[in-house]
Protein backbone atom coordinates (compact mmCIF):
# COMPACT_ATOMS: atom_id res chain seq x y z
CA UNK A 1 0.00 0.00 0.00
CA UNK A 2 0.77 3.52 -0.37
CA UNK A 3 1.05 4.58 2.98
CA UNK A 4 3.70 3.37 4.29
CA UNK A 5 5.72 5.24 1.98
CA UNK A 6 3.79 8.54 2.56
CA UNK A 7 4.58 7.69 6.51
CA UNK A 8 7.95 7.03 5.81
CA UNK A 9 8.57 10.39 3.76
CA UNK A 10 6.16 12.45 6.55
CA UNK A 11 8.17 10.98 9.36
CA UNK A 12 11.81 12.08 7.16
CA UNK A 13 9.78 15.80 7.69
CA UNK A 14 9.62 15.34 10.90
CA UNK A 15 12.99 14.23 11.42
CA UNK A 16 14.10 17.06 9.30
CA UNK A 17 12.02 19.84 10.39
CA UNK A 18 10.80 19.62 14.12
CA UNK A 19 12.84 22.06 15.70
CA UNK A 20 15.02 20.41 19.18
CA UNK A 21 13.83 22.81 21.19
CA UNK A 22 10.41 22.71 21.38
CA UNK A 23 10.37 18.55 21.55
CA UNK A 24 13.49 18.98 24.62
CA UNK A 25 10.13 20.69 26.34
CA UNK A 26 7.54 17.96 25.35
CA UNK A 27 10.00 15.82 26.53
CA UNK A 28 10.10 17.68 29.89
CA UNK A 29 6.47 18.10 30.58
CA UNK A 30 5.94 14.10 29.03
CA UNK A 31 8.42 13.13 32.25
CA UNK A 32 5.70 14.18 35.27
CA UNK A 33 3.29 11.43 34.05
CA UNK A 34 5.76 8.82 33.13
CA UNK A 35 7.70 9.06 36.03
CA UNK A 36 4.61 9.08 38.14
CA UNK A 37 3.53 5.69 36.25
CA UNK A 38 7.05 4.16 36.57
CA UNK A 39 6.52 4.85 40.79
CA UNK A 40 3.68 3.41 40.93
CA UNK A 41 4.19 0.30 39.37
CA UNK A 42 7.12 0.10 41.25
CA UNK A 43 5.55 0.26 44.30
CA UNK A 44 2.77 -1.81 43.23
CA UNK A 45 -0.01 -0.62 45.15
CA UNK A 46 -3.71 -1.70 43.97
CA UNK A 47 -5.35 2.09 44.01
CA UNK A 48 -8.45 0.40 44.86
CA UNK A 49 -7.57 -1.79 47.99
CA UNK A 50 -9.68 0.25 50.92
CA UNK A 51 -7.70 0.48 53.78
CA UNK A 52 -9.51 2.32 57.14
CA UNK A 53 -6.15 2.35 58.94
CA UNK A 54 -4.87 4.83 56.72
CA UNK A 55 -7.42 7.51 55.62
CA UNK A 56 -6.12 10.44 54.61
CA UNK A 57 -2.78 9.30 55.28
CA UNK A 58 -0.04 11.94 55.14
CA UNK A 59 2.87 11.30 51.95
CA UNK A 60 5.10 8.46 53.84
CA UNK A 61 7.75 6.11 52.29
CA UNK A 62 5.32 3.14 51.81
CA UNK A 63 2.38 6.11 50.64
CA UNK A 64 4.58 8.59 49.12
CA UNK A 65 1.03 10.70 47.96
CA UNK A 66 -0.13 9.63 51.20
CA UNK A 67 -4.07 8.07 50.88
CA UNK A 68 -7.62 9.22 49.93
CA UNK A 69 -11.00 9.28 52.65
CA UNK A 70 -11.08 5.67 52.14
CA UNK A 71 -7.08 4.94 52.33
CA UNK A 72 -6.92 3.86 48.98
CA UNK A 73 -2.74 4.58 47.52
CA UNK A 74 -2.95 7.72 45.44
CA UNK A 75 0.33 7.39 43.44
CA UNK A 76 -1.69 4.06 42.46
CA UNK A 77 -5.19 5.66 41.66
CA UNK A 78 -2.68 8.59 39.82
CA UNK A 79 -1.45 6.20 38.05
CA UNK A 80 -4.28 4.49 37.05
CA UNK A 81 -6.17 8.35 36.30
CA UNK A 82 -3.71 8.87 34.06
CA UNK A 83 -3.58 5.70 32.08
CA UNK A 84 -7.37 5.55 31.73
CA UNK A 85 -7.20 9.60 30.90
CA UNK A 86 -4.98 8.81 28.09
CA UNK A 87 -6.60 5.50 27.10
CA UNK A 88 -9.84 7.78 26.72
CA UNK A 89 -8.23 10.38 25.06
CA UNK A 90 -6.43 8.69 22.37
CA UNK A 91 -9.68 6.39 22.25
CA UNK A 92 -11.88 9.15 21.58
CA UNK A 93 -9.38 10.71 18.91
CA UNK A 94 -8.72 7.58 16.91
CA UNK A 95 -12.81 7.25 16.39
CA UNK A 96 -13.35 11.05 16.09
CA UNK A 97 -10.47 10.89 13.26
CA UNK A 98 -11.55 7.83 11.54
CA UNK A 99 -16.03 8.78 11.78
CA UNK A 100 -14.97 12.71 10.65
CA UNK A 101 -12.41 11.94 8.13
CA UNK A 102 -15.00 9.38 6.43
CA UNK A 103 -18.21 11.72 6.75
CA UNK A 104 -15.93 14.43 5.37
CA UNK A 105 -14.20 12.07 2.05
CA UNK A 106 -17.88 11.76 1.83
CA UNK A 107 -19.10 15.09 1.92
CA UNK A 108 -16.91 16.51 -0.38
CA UNK A 109 -16.50 14.19 -3.15
CA UNK A 110 -20.06 12.67 -3.71
CA UNK A 111 -21.04 16.78 -3.06
CA UNK A 112 -24.51 17.46 -3.74
CA UNK A 113 -27.59 17.34 -0.92
CA UNK A 114 -25.18 14.56 1.33
CA UNK A 115 -22.56 17.23 1.42
CA UNK A 116 -25.12 19.88 2.44
CA UNK A 117 -26.76 17.57 5.01
CA UNK A 118 -23.48 16.09 6.82
CA UNK A 119 -21.71 20.15 6.56
CA UNK A 120 -25.24 21.54 8.01
CA UNK A 121 -25.03 19.34 10.78
CA UNK A 122 -21.31 19.55 11.90
CA UNK A 123 -22.49 23.16 12.04
CA UNK A 124 -24.66 22.43 14.32
CA UNK A 125 -22.33 20.46 16.72
CA UNK A 126 -19.90 23.56 15.95
CA UNK A 127 -23.02 25.95 17.46
CA UNK A 128 -22.31 24.74 21.32
CA UNK A 129 -19.61 26.38 22.92
CA UNK A 130 -16.59 24.44 23.96
CA UNK A 131 -17.57 21.11 25.68
CA UNK A 132 -21.23 21.84 26.57
CA UNK A 133 -22.73 19.36 24.17
CA UNK A 134 -20.75 16.80 25.28
CA UNK A 135 -21.94 17.83 29.41
CA UNK A 136 -25.15 17.32 27.98
CA UNK A 137 -25.10 14.15 26.23
CA UNK A 138 -22.97 12.24 28.74
CA UNK A 139 -25.42 13.66 31.06
CA UNK A 140 -28.61 11.85 29.09
CA UNK A 141 -26.74 9.11 28.14
CA UNK A 142 -25.57 8.26 31.85
CA UNK A 143 -22.80 6.98 33.37
CA UNK A 144 -20.16 5.16 31.77
CA UNK A 145 -16.74 4.97 29.32
CA UNK A 146 -18.41 3.77 26.77
CA UNK A 147 -21.54 6.71 26.49
CA UNK A 148 -18.53 9.46 27.52
CA UNK A 149 -16.36 7.80 24.92
CA UNK A 150 -19.65 8.26 22.52
CA UNK A 151 -20.09 11.57 23.82
CA UNK A 152 -16.54 13.43 22.94
CA UNK A 153 -16.60 11.59 19.89
CA UNK A 154 -20.13 13.23 18.83
CA UNK A 155 -18.56 16.62 19.79
CA UNK A 156 -14.90 16.02 17.98
CA UNK A 157 -15.35 14.17 14.75
CA UNK A 158 -16.41 17.86 13.43
CA UNK A 159 -12.56 19.17 13.47
CA UNK A 160 -11.75 16.46 10.73
CA UNK A 161 -14.65 16.37 8.77
CA UNK A 162 -14.87 19.84 8.27
CA UNK A 163 -10.74 19.59 7.25
CA UNK A 164 -10.84 16.61 5.62
CA UNK A 165 -14.30 17.61 3.15
CA UNK A 166 -12.21 21.15 1.99
CA UNK A 167 -9.09 19.09 1.32
CA UNK A 168 -11.19 17.01 -0.81
CA UNK A 169 -12.47 19.88 -2.90
CA UNK A 170 -9.45 21.03 -3.04
CA UNK A 171 -7.84 17.64 -4.54
CA UNK A 172 -11.09 16.16 -6.34
CA UNK A 173 -10.57 18.15 -9.65
CA UNK A 174 -6.41 17.13 -9.38
CA UNK A 175 -5.49 15.20 -12.62
CA UNK A 176 -3.84 12.19 -10.71
CA UNK A 177 -7.52 11.94 -9.29
CA UNK A 178 -9.32 12.30 -12.34
CA UNK A 179 -6.26 9.97 -13.85
CA UNK A 180 -7.30 7.66 -11.10
CA UNK A 181 -11.05 7.98 -11.36
CA UNK A 182 -10.89 7.23 -15.32
CA UNK A 183 -9.24 3.84 -14.67
CA UNK A 184 -12.04 3.08 -12.41
CA UNK A 185 -10.37 2.60 -9.06
CA UNK A 186 -13.07 2.52 -6.39
CA UNK A 187 -13.19 5.47 -4.12
CA UNK A 188 -12.15 3.67 -0.95
CA UNK A 189 -8.67 2.90 -3.20
CA UNK A 190 -8.69 6.24 -4.10
CA UNK A 191 -9.61 7.73 -0.31
CA UNK A 192 -6.69 5.55 0.87
CA UNK A 193 -4.09 5.71 -1.94
CA UNK A 194 -4.28 9.01 -3.16
CA UNK A 195 -6.32 11.94 -0.90
CA UNK A 196 -5.47 10.95 2.18
CA UNK A 197 -1.72 10.64 2.03
CA UNK A 198 -1.77 13.90 0.86
CA UNK A 199 -3.59 15.44 3.34
CA UNK A 200 -2.11 13.52 6.72
CA UNK A 201 -0.29 16.72 7.53
CA UNK A 202 -3.21 18.86 8.67
CA UNK A 203 -5.07 16.07 9.71
CA UNK A 204 -1.83 15.36 12.14
CA UNK A 205 -2.13 18.97 13.19
CA UNK A 206 -5.65 18.51 14.41
CA UNK A 207 -5.55 15.38 15.74
CA UNK A 208 -2.52 16.25 18.13
CA UNK A 209 -4.22 19.81 19.62
CA UNK A 210 -7.42 17.88 19.41
CA UNK A 211 -6.33 14.46 21.96
CA UNK A 212 -5.17 17.65 24.28
CA UNK A 213 -8.43 19.27 24.19
CA UNK A 214 -10.07 15.96 24.40
CA UNK A 215 -8.03 14.92 27.91
CA UNK A 216 -9.28 18.21 29.25
CA UNK A 217 -12.59 17.70 27.76
CA UNK A 218 -12.73 14.02 29.19
CA UNK A 219 -11.13 15.35 33.14
CA UNK A 220 -13.73 17.95 32.81
CA UNK A 221 -16.81 15.85 32.32
CA UNK A 222 -15.35 13.55 35.22
CA UNK A 223 -14.78 16.62 37.25
CA UNK A 224 -18.24 17.35 36.31
CA UNK A 225 -19.22 14.09 37.92
CA UNK A 226 -21.12 13.44 34.56
CA UNK A 227 -17.53 11.27 33.19
CA UNK A 228 -15.69 8.46 34.68
CA UNK A 229 -17.72 7.47 37.45
CA UNK A 230 -15.98 6.00 41.55
CA UNK A 231 -14.76 3.94 41.97
CA UNK A 232 -12.37 4.16 38.73
CA UNK A 233 -9.91 6.85 39.02
CA UNK A 234 -9.50 9.23 35.99
CA UNK A 235 -7.66 12.55 36.85
CA UNK A 236 -10.93 14.62 36.63
CA UNK A 237 -12.72 12.41 39.43
CA UNK A 238 -9.30 12.91 41.16
CA UNK A 239 -9.47 16.56 40.93
CA UNK A 240 -13.48 17.02 42.14
CA UNK A 241 -12.71 14.40 45.19
CA UNK A 242 -9.45 16.69 45.80
CA UNK A 243 -11.06 19.70 45.47
CA UNK A 244 -13.79 18.73 48.07
CA UNK A 245 -10.56 17.71 50.72
CA UNK A 246 -8.73 20.98 49.93
CA UNK A 247 -8.76 22.19 53.58
CA UNK A 248 -7.67 18.90 54.71
CA UNK A 249 -5.44 17.38 52.31
CA UNK A 250 -4.85 19.72 49.53
CA UNK A 251 -2.31 17.72 47.93
CA UNK A 252 -5.14 15.50 46.67
CA UNK A 253 -5.63 18.45 44.51
CA UNK A 254 -2.13 19.26 43.09
CA UNK A 255 -1.11 15.93 42.13
CA UNK A 256 -3.27 14.85 39.49
CA UNK A 257 -3.57 18.92 38.30
CA UNK A 258 -0.26 18.55 37.90
CA UNK A 259 -0.20 15.49 35.84
CA UNK A 260 -3.25 16.69 33.49
CA UNK A 261 -1.19 19.82 33.03
CA UNK A 262 2.17 18.24 32.23
CA UNK A 263 0.32 15.99 29.70
CA UNK A 264 -1.84 18.90 27.90
CA UNK A 265 1.22 21.27 28.08
CA UNK A 266 3.53 18.11 25.79
CA UNK A 267 0.54 17.81 23.53
CA UNK A 268 -0.01 21.42 22.89
CA UNK A 269 4.06 22.07 22.39
CA UNK A 270 4.27 19.08 20.10
CA UNK A 271 1.03 20.24 18.52
CA UNK A 272 2.85 23.98 17.68
CA UNK A 273 5.85 22.59 16.91
CA UNK A 274 4.50 19.91 14.20
CA UNK A 275 1.91 22.89 12.76
CA UNK A 276 4.72 25.21 11.98
CA UNK A 277 7.00 22.31 11.20
CA UNK A 278 4.50 20.87 8.35
CA UNK A 279 3.61 24.58 7.76
CA UNK A 280 -0.15 24.57 8.26
CA UNK A 281 -2.56 26.79 8.56
CA UNK A 282 -5.08 25.83 11.07
CA UNK A 283 -8.22 26.78 10.78
CA UNK A 284 -9.60 29.40 14.18
CA UNK A 285 -12.60 28.46 16.53
CA UNK B 1 -26.42 49.14 0.42
CA UNK B 2 -24.24 45.72 -0.11
CA UNK B 3 -23.21 46.19 3.16
CA UNK B 4 -26.73 46.28 4.50
CA UNK B 5 -27.56 43.52 2.24
CA UNK B 6 -24.93 41.45 3.88
CA UNK B 7 -25.79 41.50 7.38
CA UNK B 8 -29.45 40.64 6.24
CA UNK B 9 -28.31 37.36 4.82
CA UNK B 10 -26.00 36.78 8.27
CA UNK B 11 -29.63 37.47 10.10
CA UNK B 12 -31.05 35.22 8.05
CA UNK B 13 -28.72 32.26 8.19
CA UNK B 14 -28.77 32.49 11.80
CA UNK B 15 -32.09 31.56 11.89
CA UNK B 16 -31.98 27.54 10.50
CA UNK B 17 -28.49 27.66 12.65
CA UNK B 18 -30.64 28.44 15.90
CA UNK B 19 -33.21 25.73 14.55
CA UNK B 20 -30.87 22.92 13.87
CA UNK B 21 -29.82 23.72 17.81
CA UNK B 22 -32.91 23.28 18.86
CA UNK B 23 -33.57 20.13 17.05
CA UNK B 24 -30.59 18.84 18.76
CA UNK B 25 -31.36 19.94 21.85
CA UNK B 26 -34.76 18.41 21.43
CA UNK B 27 -32.94 15.16 20.52
CA UNK B 28 -31.07 15.32 23.45
CA UNK B 29 -34.02 13.90 25.92
CA UNK B 30 -34.19 11.16 23.49
CA UNK B 31 -30.71 9.79 24.29
CA UNK B 32 -31.93 9.17 27.91
CA UNK B 33 -31.57 4.81 27.73
CA UNK B 34 -34.90 3.32 28.04
CA UNK B 35 -37.71 5.08 29.08
CA UNK B 36 -36.85 8.76 30.73
CA UNK B 37 -40.00 8.56 32.71
CA UNK B 38 -38.21 5.18 34.53
CA UNK B 39 -35.23 7.58 34.81
CA UNK B 40 -37.07 9.72 37.14
CA UNK B 41 -39.26 7.79 39.09
CA UNK B 42 -37.66 4.79 38.86
CA UNK B 43 -39.00 1.19 38.10
CA UNK B 44 -41.40 0.69 41.11
CA UNK B 45 -43.90 4.04 40.59
CA UNK B 46 -47.70 4.06 40.34
CA UNK B 47 -49.00 3.47 36.79
CA UNK B 48 -51.18 6.72 37.20
CA UNK B 49 -48.35 8.47 38.42
CA UNK B 50 -45.41 7.79 35.35
CA UNK B 51 -48.78 8.40 32.77
CA UNK B 52 -48.81 11.70 34.50
CA UNK B 53 -45.11 12.84 34.18
CA UNK B 54 -45.16 11.06 30.59
CA UNK B 55 -48.00 13.56 30.18
CA UNK B 56 -46.49 16.34 31.15
CA UNK B 57 -43.32 15.97 29.32
CA UNK B 58 -45.38 15.56 26.26
CA UNK B 59 -43.91 11.79 26.01
CA UNK B 60 -47.26 10.50 25.14
CA UNK B 61 -47.57 12.10 21.66
CA UNK B 62 -46.03 10.99 18.76
CA UNK B 63 -42.16 12.39 18.08
CA UNK B 64 -43.71 14.59 15.40
CA UNK B 65 -45.86 15.96 17.38
CA UNK B 66 -43.56 16.24 20.42
CA UNK B 67 -41.01 17.96 18.11
CA UNK B 68 -43.56 20.56 17.10
CA UNK B 69 -44.68 21.26 20.89
CA UNK B 70 -41.28 21.58 21.68
CA UNK B 71 -40.91 24.18 18.71
CA UNK B 72 -43.76 25.91 18.95
CA UNK B 73 -43.29 25.84 22.80
CA UNK B 74 -39.93 27.74 22.28
CA UNK B 75 -41.51 30.69 19.88
CA UNK B 76 -44.12 31.14 22.68
CA UNK B 77 -41.81 31.69 25.20
CA UNK B 78 -43.03 28.63 26.69
CA UNK B 79 -39.65 26.58 27.43
CA UNK B 80 -41.43 23.43 29.50
CA UNK B 81 -41.22 22.88 33.05
CA UNK B 82 -39.17 21.78 35.57
CA UNK B 83 -39.68 17.92 36.77
CA UNK B 84 -38.34 18.79 40.09
CA UNK B 85 -40.07 22.19 41.27
CA UNK B 86 -42.67 22.10 38.21
CA UNK B 87 -41.04 26.02 37.73
CA UNK B 88 -41.26 27.29 34.30
CA UNK B 89 -37.92 26.81 32.78
CA UNK B 90 -37.44 30.19 31.74
CA UNK B 91 -38.09 31.94 34.73
CA UNK B 92 -35.63 30.01 36.75
CA UNK B 93 -32.86 30.73 33.88
CA UNK B 94 -34.06 34.06 33.79
CA UNK B 95 -33.20 34.37 37.63
CA UNK B 96 -29.76 33.20 36.99
CA UNK B 97 -28.46 35.23 34.01
CA UNK B 98 -27.57 38.48 35.69
CA UNK B 99 -24.88 36.40 38.03
CA UNK B 100 -23.38 34.86 34.61
CA UNK B 101 -23.57 37.95 32.94
CA UNK B 102 -21.75 39.64 35.21
CA UNK B 103 -18.92 36.88 35.22
CA UNK B 104 -18.85 36.94 31.39
CA UNK B 105 -18.19 40.60 31.44
CA UNK B 106 -15.72 41.00 34.32
CA UNK B 107 -13.80 37.89 32.58
CA UNK B 108 -13.88 39.23 29.34
CA UNK B 109 -12.51 43.17 30.67
CA UNK B 110 -9.30 40.69 32.23
CA UNK B 111 -8.48 39.32 29.40
CA UNK B 112 -8.46 42.23 27.23
CA UNK B 113 -6.69 43.98 29.78
CA UNK B 114 -3.98 41.06 30.44
CA UNK B 115 -4.10 40.08 26.00
CA UNK B 116 -3.67 42.92 24.25
CA UNK B 117 -0.47 44.68 25.92
CA UNK B 118 0.76 41.08 26.15
CA UNK B 119 -0.07 40.65 22.73
CA UNK B 120 1.78 43.83 21.59
CA UNK B 121 5.11 43.47 23.82
CA UNK B 122 5.43 40.14 22.46
CA UNK B 123 4.93 41.49 18.74
CA UNK B 124 7.12 44.15 19.34
CA UNK B 125 9.88 42.34 20.64
CA UNK B 126 8.94 38.93 18.69
CA UNK B 127 11.76 36.14 18.40
CA UNK B 128 13.33 37.93 21.49
CA UNK B 129 13.17 36.76 25.24
CA UNK B 130 10.48 38.97 26.01
CA UNK B 131 8.23 37.61 23.30
CA UNK B 132 9.23 33.80 24.74
CA UNK B 133 7.86 35.01 28.11
CA UNK B 134 4.88 36.00 26.84
CA UNK B 135 3.88 33.06 24.58
CA UNK B 136 5.14 30.51 27.05
CA UNK B 137 2.79 32.33 29.64
CA UNK B 138 0.04 32.05 27.23
CA UNK B 139 0.71 28.51 26.49
CA UNK B 140 -0.04 27.67 30.62
CA UNK B 141 -3.12 29.65 30.30
CA UNK B 142 -4.34 27.14 27.11
CA UNK B 143 -2.95 24.26 28.58
CA UNK B 144 -4.50 25.34 32.35
CA UNK B 145 -7.71 23.67 33.01
CA UNK B 146 -10.32 25.63 34.92
CA UNK B 147 -11.64 22.70 36.88
CA UNK B 148 -8.14 22.81 38.59
CA UNK B 149 -7.06 26.42 38.39
CA UNK B 150 -10.08 27.34 40.33
CA UNK B 151 -9.43 24.89 43.30
CA UNK B 152 -6.10 26.12 43.19
CA UNK B 153 -6.24 30.25 43.46
CA UNK B 154 -9.11 28.99 45.87
CA UNK B 155 -6.49 27.05 47.67
CA UNK B 156 -3.55 29.87 47.87
CA UNK B 157 -5.67 32.89 48.04
CA UNK B 158 -9.07 31.80 50.17
CA UNK B 159 -7.88 29.07 52.15
CA UNK B 160 -3.87 29.93 52.54
CA UNK B 161 -3.74 33.46 52.31
CA UNK B 162 -7.77 34.47 53.23
CA UNK B 163 -7.63 37.21 51.16
CA UNK B 164 -10.96 36.38 49.02
CA UNK B 165 -13.86 34.64 49.80
CA UNK B 166 -13.65 30.86 49.39
CA UNK B 167 -17.30 31.10 46.80
CA UNK B 168 -20.44 32.70 46.58
CA UNK B 169 -21.37 35.59 45.09
CA UNK B 170 -22.58 38.23 47.74
CA UNK B 171 -18.74 39.15 49.91
CA UNK B 172 -16.74 41.96 48.29
CA UNK B 173 -14.32 40.28 46.42
CA UNK B 174 -15.66 37.38 45.10
CA UNK B 175 -15.71 38.13 42.10
CA UNK B 176 -11.73 38.22 41.51
CA UNK B 177 -11.30 34.29 42.00
CA UNK B 178 -13.60 33.37 39.50
CA UNK B 179 -12.70 35.62 37.17
CA UNK B 180 -9.54 35.06 36.91
CA UNK B 181 -10.22 31.34 36.68
CA UNK B 182 -12.65 31.84 33.71
CA UNK B 183 -10.48 34.55 32.31
CA UNK B 184 -7.13 33.22 31.88
CA UNK B 185 -7.40 30.81 29.51
CA UNK B 186 -9.44 33.75 27.29
CA UNK B 187 -6.39 36.44 27.85
CA UNK B 188 -3.72 33.25 26.61
CA UNK B 189 -6.17 33.03 23.28
CA UNK B 190 -6.82 36.35 22.67
CA UNK B 191 -2.99 37.63 23.59
CA UNK B 192 -1.45 34.91 20.82
CA UNK B 193 -4.25 36.52 18.46
CA UNK B 194 -3.13 39.56 19.03
CA UNK B 195 0.83 39.40 18.67
CA UNK B 196 0.17 37.03 15.36
CA UNK B 197 -1.76 39.94 13.67
CA UNK B 198 -0.07 42.59 14.77
CA UNK B 199 3.02 40.88 13.39
CA UNK B 200 1.16 40.00 10.22
CA UNK B 201 -0.09 43.58 9.83
CA UNK B 202 3.48 44.81 10.26
CA UNK B 203 4.85 42.87 7.52
CA UNK B 204 2.33 44.09 5.08
CA UNK B 205 3.39 45.91 1.90
CA UNK B 206 1.12 49.38 2.69
CA UNK B 207 3.39 49.18 6.37
CA UNK B 208 6.62 49.10 4.51
CA UNK B 209 5.54 51.56 2.58
CA UNK B 210 4.55 53.83 5.00
CA UNK B 211 7.87 53.33 6.63
CA UNK B 212 9.98 54.42 3.43
CA UNK B 213 7.63 57.65 3.44
CA UNK B 214 8.69 58.25 6.81
CA UNK B 215 5.98 57.25 9.35
CA UNK B 216 7.61 57.26 12.66
CA UNK B 217 7.68 53.51 14.31
CA UNK B 218 4.91 54.23 17.00
CA UNK B 219 2.59 55.59 14.74
CA UNK B 220 3.58 52.48 12.35
CA UNK B 221 2.45 49.92 15.47
CA UNK B 222 -0.54 52.11 16.94
CA UNK B 223 -1.85 53.78 13.71
CA UNK B 224 -1.26 51.84 10.76
CA UNK B 225 -1.13 48.09 12.08
CA UNK B 226 -3.24 48.68 14.90
CA UNK B 227 -5.77 49.18 12.72
CA UNK B 228 -5.34 45.99 10.70
CA UNK B 229 -4.19 44.07 13.08
CA UNK B 230 -7.89 44.61 14.99
CA UNK B 231 -10.01 42.97 12.86
CA UNK B 232 -8.99 39.27 13.63
CA UNK B 233 -8.71 40.28 17.34
CA UNK B 234 -12.57 42.08 17.67
CA UNK B 235 -13.42 39.22 15.49
CA UNK B 236 -12.23 36.67 18.18
CA UNK B 237 -13.33 38.97 21.08
CA UNK B 238 -16.84 38.39 19.54
CA UNK B 239 -16.30 34.61 19.79
CA UNK B 240 -15.13 34.42 23.08
CA UNK B 241 -18.31 36.67 24.11
CA UNK B 242 -19.76 32.80 23.15
CA UNK B 243 -17.03 30.70 24.24
CA UNK B 244 -16.87 32.45 27.76
CA UNK B 245 -20.66 31.05 28.25
CA UNK B 246 -19.38 27.53 27.72
CA UNK B 247 -16.16 28.36 30.44
CA UNK B 248 -18.59 29.47 33.25
CA UNK B 249 -20.42 26.06 33.37
CA UNK B 250 -17.50 24.56 34.85
CA UNK B 251 -16.08 27.95 36.71
CA UNK B 252 -19.54 28.47 38.39
CA UNK B 253 -19.51 25.14 40.03
CA UNK B 254 -16.52 25.19 41.26
CA UNK B 255 -16.85 28.54 43.17
CA UNK B 256 -20.94 28.19 44.16
CA UNK B 257 -21.73 31.03 41.65
CA UNK B 258 -25.53 31.61 41.00
CA UNK B 259 -25.23 31.82 37.65
CA UNK B 260 -26.97 29.91 34.22
CA UNK B 261 -23.93 27.20 34.78
CA UNK B 262 -24.18 25.76 37.74
CA UNK B 263 -27.62 26.04 36.88
CA UNK B 264 -27.11 23.52 33.95
CA UNK B 265 -25.28 21.07 36.55
CA UNK B 266 -27.67 21.37 39.22
CA UNK B 267 -30.18 20.37 36.71
CA UNK B 268 -28.15 17.38 35.49
CA UNK B 269 -27.82 16.31 39.08
CA UNK B 270 -31.46 15.77 39.73
CA UNK B 271 -32.23 14.69 36.49
CA UNK B 272 -34.30 17.99 35.70
CA UNK B 273 -34.47 17.06 32.02
CA UNK B 274 -36.37 19.86 31.05
CA UNK B 275 -34.14 22.22 32.71
CA UNK B 276 -30.59 20.47 31.30
CA UNK B 277 -32.52 21.16 27.78
CA UNK B 278 -33.75 24.64 28.31
CA UNK B 279 -29.85 25.80 29.70
CA UNK B 280 -28.22 23.84 26.67
CA UNK B 281 -30.50 25.67 24.32
CA UNK B 282 -29.96 29.07 26.27
CA UNK B 283 -26.08 29.15 26.42
CA UNK B 284 -25.92 27.69 22.96
CA UNK B 285 -28.51 30.56 21.40
CA UNK B 286 -25.87 33.35 22.99
CA UNK B 287 -23.50 31.65 21.40
CA UNK B 288 -24.79 31.47 17.77
CA UNK B 289 -25.63 35.06 18.91
CA UNK B 290 -21.84 35.84 19.73
CA UNK B 291 -20.99 34.02 16.09
CA UNK B 292 -23.06 35.81 14.46
CA UNK B 293 -21.88 39.25 15.86
CA UNK B 294 -18.30 38.19 15.20
CA UNK B 295 -19.34 37.80 11.54
CA UNK B 296 -21.02 41.64 11.56
CA UNK B 297 -18.00 43.06 13.07
CA UNK B 298 -15.56 41.33 10.36
CA UNK B 299 -17.68 42.79 7.65
CA UNK B 300 -17.71 46.28 9.18
CA UNK B 301 -14.14 46.84 10.03
CA UNK B 302 -12.73 44.82 6.92
CA UNK B 303 -14.20 45.99 3.94
CA UNK B 304 -12.30 43.31 1.88
CA UNK B 305 -14.73 40.70 3.50
CA UNK B 306 -17.73 42.56 1.72
CA UNK B 307 -16.47 41.33 -1.39
CA UNK B 308 -16.10 37.24 -2.13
Amino acid sequence: MGEAMAADTLWQQFRRRLPRAPMRLVAFCAALPLLLMLAAALYGHDGHAVDLGAVLAAPSLSHPLGCDTLGRDQLARLAEGLRLSLGIGLLVVAISAVVGISIGLVAGWFGSWIDVLLMRTADVVLSFPGILLAIAMAAMLGPGIDKLTLALVAVGWVGYARLTRAQVLSLKNVPYIEAARACGTPLPTIALRHLLPNIAAPLLVEASFGLAAVIIGEAGLSFLGVGVQPPDASLGTMIREGSRLMLVAPTMVLWPGLALFAIVMAVNIFGDALRDALDVKREQR
Amino acid sequence: MLLLRLIALRLLQAIPTLLGVATLVFLLLHLVPGDPVDALLGESAQPADRAALRHAMHLDLPLSDQYLSFLSGLASGDWGQSIVDSRPVLASMLERLPATAKLAATSLLWALIVALPMGYFAARNAGKKGDMAAMGFSLLGVSLPNFWLGPVLMLIFSVQLGWLPVSGIEAPGSMVLPTLTLGTALAAVLSRMARSSWLEAMGMDAIRTARAMGVGERTLWWRHAARLASIPVVTMFALQLGTVLGGAVITETIFDWPGLGSLTIEAIQRRDYPLVQGCVLLIASFYVLANLLADLAGLLLDPRQRHG
